[in-house]
């Protein structure tokens, strides 16, 4: 992978991006027992396969999400984060 | 060197998966400290195919935390009589080992890891640059006047040794014991009932066991999924590369975490050298041009008479990391299910403590006292235990 397509800048090589891991969704901090809190705040989903993560492209300070296989390193799409509507954090053909 | 065993038996005392210098570590210690031998080392490439055979040979013990310091001297010392032990000849040599300091902040670390060091009996002080130059003379201190070198944090029992010798002397001396290393068997699930390990299915069959440790670095998200436990690790590839071979001129290991560099000259005459883990999540041993650009760039910095040197070949491996760069290490929430994982940059100095240390905690059920630090309910616990003396680490 050098290139990435930025929803907003189109094709950029990968130097101009910074990762931003992947997408989780965050328990309500009121009603998280501590054992949900510490699994969000450290545990992360590192078996290999498709998933969704956050990207930024620094030059113009914009977050994106890219749907990536992190074992053959190929960027499946890349598309704009709308509001609270965050994808599962698996593709459904993973 | 090995028996190679043509069939997996119905059932062994211990599982471990990888063979490693981890895995076969532990298979040694096993056997020899508290006479197991009914153990299977499974492999699914073939013996140090994974962090064993890539990383930069490195071993020290000028850590930070008291917990790390402690594990590593351990480690170091086991090393140092390795050869004899084996009678394999590891190649082990003490160079000297040189952490540059380019900023105040640096220096400031540099300070604080020497004190702890000497507090717990660890030859290592902070040195100015006169004493640099004096032990190793082809050094540009100005560092190409970007980021001139104010000083370093020195450790004389700094070593190299030939990586994959280890895992040999451990394969074979656990093989004399009777333990089986079983290559291309690849673990394809653990069975667990009622919370309690009961076997390991694998490629070639399934085996019945209690107790299974996972010693698979850079692949451990996949055997921690087979038992449904949930770690912090993420895996990110670590590169290196090597020169081709020239006339010996580097006595020392020179290491820069602002530059992301380290090197050292092996037994052959090779510069091998290593940088920071690349910049996002990948779980393939690829490498980059970017990578040599970038090392090559800060190497001539510091020694620029090797702007003619060829670099000869280069390679990546995966590295398991934590968020505190410290190891996860010892018994899990599912009865029977060890793990060594989380080693990150800093695996191959740590291969005879690790197998010591789990081997103890496999025989006897129960965290050995030099990694109840490490235990992965830390993370439950918030206890971490922040290593910034690792080398993926900048100052």
């Amino acid at each position: 992978m050098k290139l990435l397509r930025c929803p907003i800048n189109g094709e950029r090589p990968l130097q101009e991006f910074t990762y931003g891991g992947e997408v989780r969704e965050m328990p309500d901090p009121k009603s998280a027992s501590d054992a949900e809190w510490a699994d969000y705040v450290y545990n992360r989903a590192s078996e290999p396969g498709i998933r969704i993560e956050w990207w930024y492209h620094n030059a113009s300070g914009y977050w994106f999400l890219a749907e990536r296989d992190i074992v053959r390193d190929t960027v499946i799409r890349t598309f704009e984060f709308e509001g609270s509507a965050i994808p599962n954090q698996k593709s459904p053909n993973a | 060197m090995f028996r190679a065993p043509d069939a997996l038996k119905s059932s062994y005392d211990v599982v471990i998966i990888g063979a490693g210098g981890h895995g076969l570590a532990a298979a040694y210690y096993l056997a020899r400290d508290f006479g197991i031998t009914n153990v299977a080392v499974l492999e699914k490439s073939y013996i140090g195919s994974g962090g064993t055979g890539r990383n930069t040979a490195i071993v020290r013990s000028n850590y930070l935390t008291p917990e790390g310091v402690r594990f590593y001297d351990a480690s170091v010392k086991l090393f140092e009589d390795l050869s004899q032990e084996f009678d394999l000849n590891l190649f082990y040599s003490k160079r000297g080992h040189f952490t540059l300091a380019h900023s105040d902040g640096a220096i400031r670390t540099m300070r604080w890891r020497a004190e702890v060091n000497k507090h717990l009996g660890v030859d290592s002080e902070v040195v100015d640059p006169a004493f640099i130059k004096s032990k190793c003379p082809q050094i540009d201190l100005s560092c190409g006047h970007n980021m001139p070198v104010l000083g370093a944090l020195y450790h004389p029992p700094g070593a190299i040794a030939r990586h994959d010798a280890v895992a040999w002397g451990y394969g074979r001396g656990a093989d004399q014991r009777g333990v089986e290393i079983h290559q291309q068997t690849e673990v394809t699930g653990i069975r667990v009932e009622r919370e309690k390990v009961v076997g390991v299915e694998t490629s070639k069959g399934f085996i019945e066991t209690n107790k299974v440790l996972s010693a698979v670095a850079g692949w451990t998200p996949s055997i921690t999924e087979m038992v449904k436990l949930r770690t912090p690790l993420t895996i990110q590839p670590l590169q290196a590369c090597v020169t081709e071979p020239i006339k010996p001129w580097l006595d020392t290991i020179i290491v820069s975490g602002s530059l992301h560099i380290y090197i050292s000259q092996s037994s052959r005459g090779e510069l091998v050298m290593g940088a920071a883990l690349d910049p996002y999540e990948v779980q393939n041993q690829r490498s980059t041009l970017d990578f040599v650009e970038g090392l090559c760039g800060h190497i001539l910095e510091l020694f620029p008479f090797l702007h003619d040197v060829k670099i000869l070949r280069q390679w990546s491996g995966l590295s398991d990391m934590t968020p505190d760069y410290s190891p996860i290490m010892g018994k899990t929430p599912i009865d029977g299910f060890y793990i060594d994982a989380g080693w990150g940059t800093y695996g191959f100095k740590a291969t005879p403590i690790c197998g010591k240390t789990m081997a103890e905690t496999i025989a006897e059920d129960r965290d050995h006292e030099l990694i109840g630090a490490f235990n992965l309910s830390r993370f439950e616990n918030f206890d971490l235990v922040g290593e910034k003396g690792a080398a993926s680490v900048g100052h």
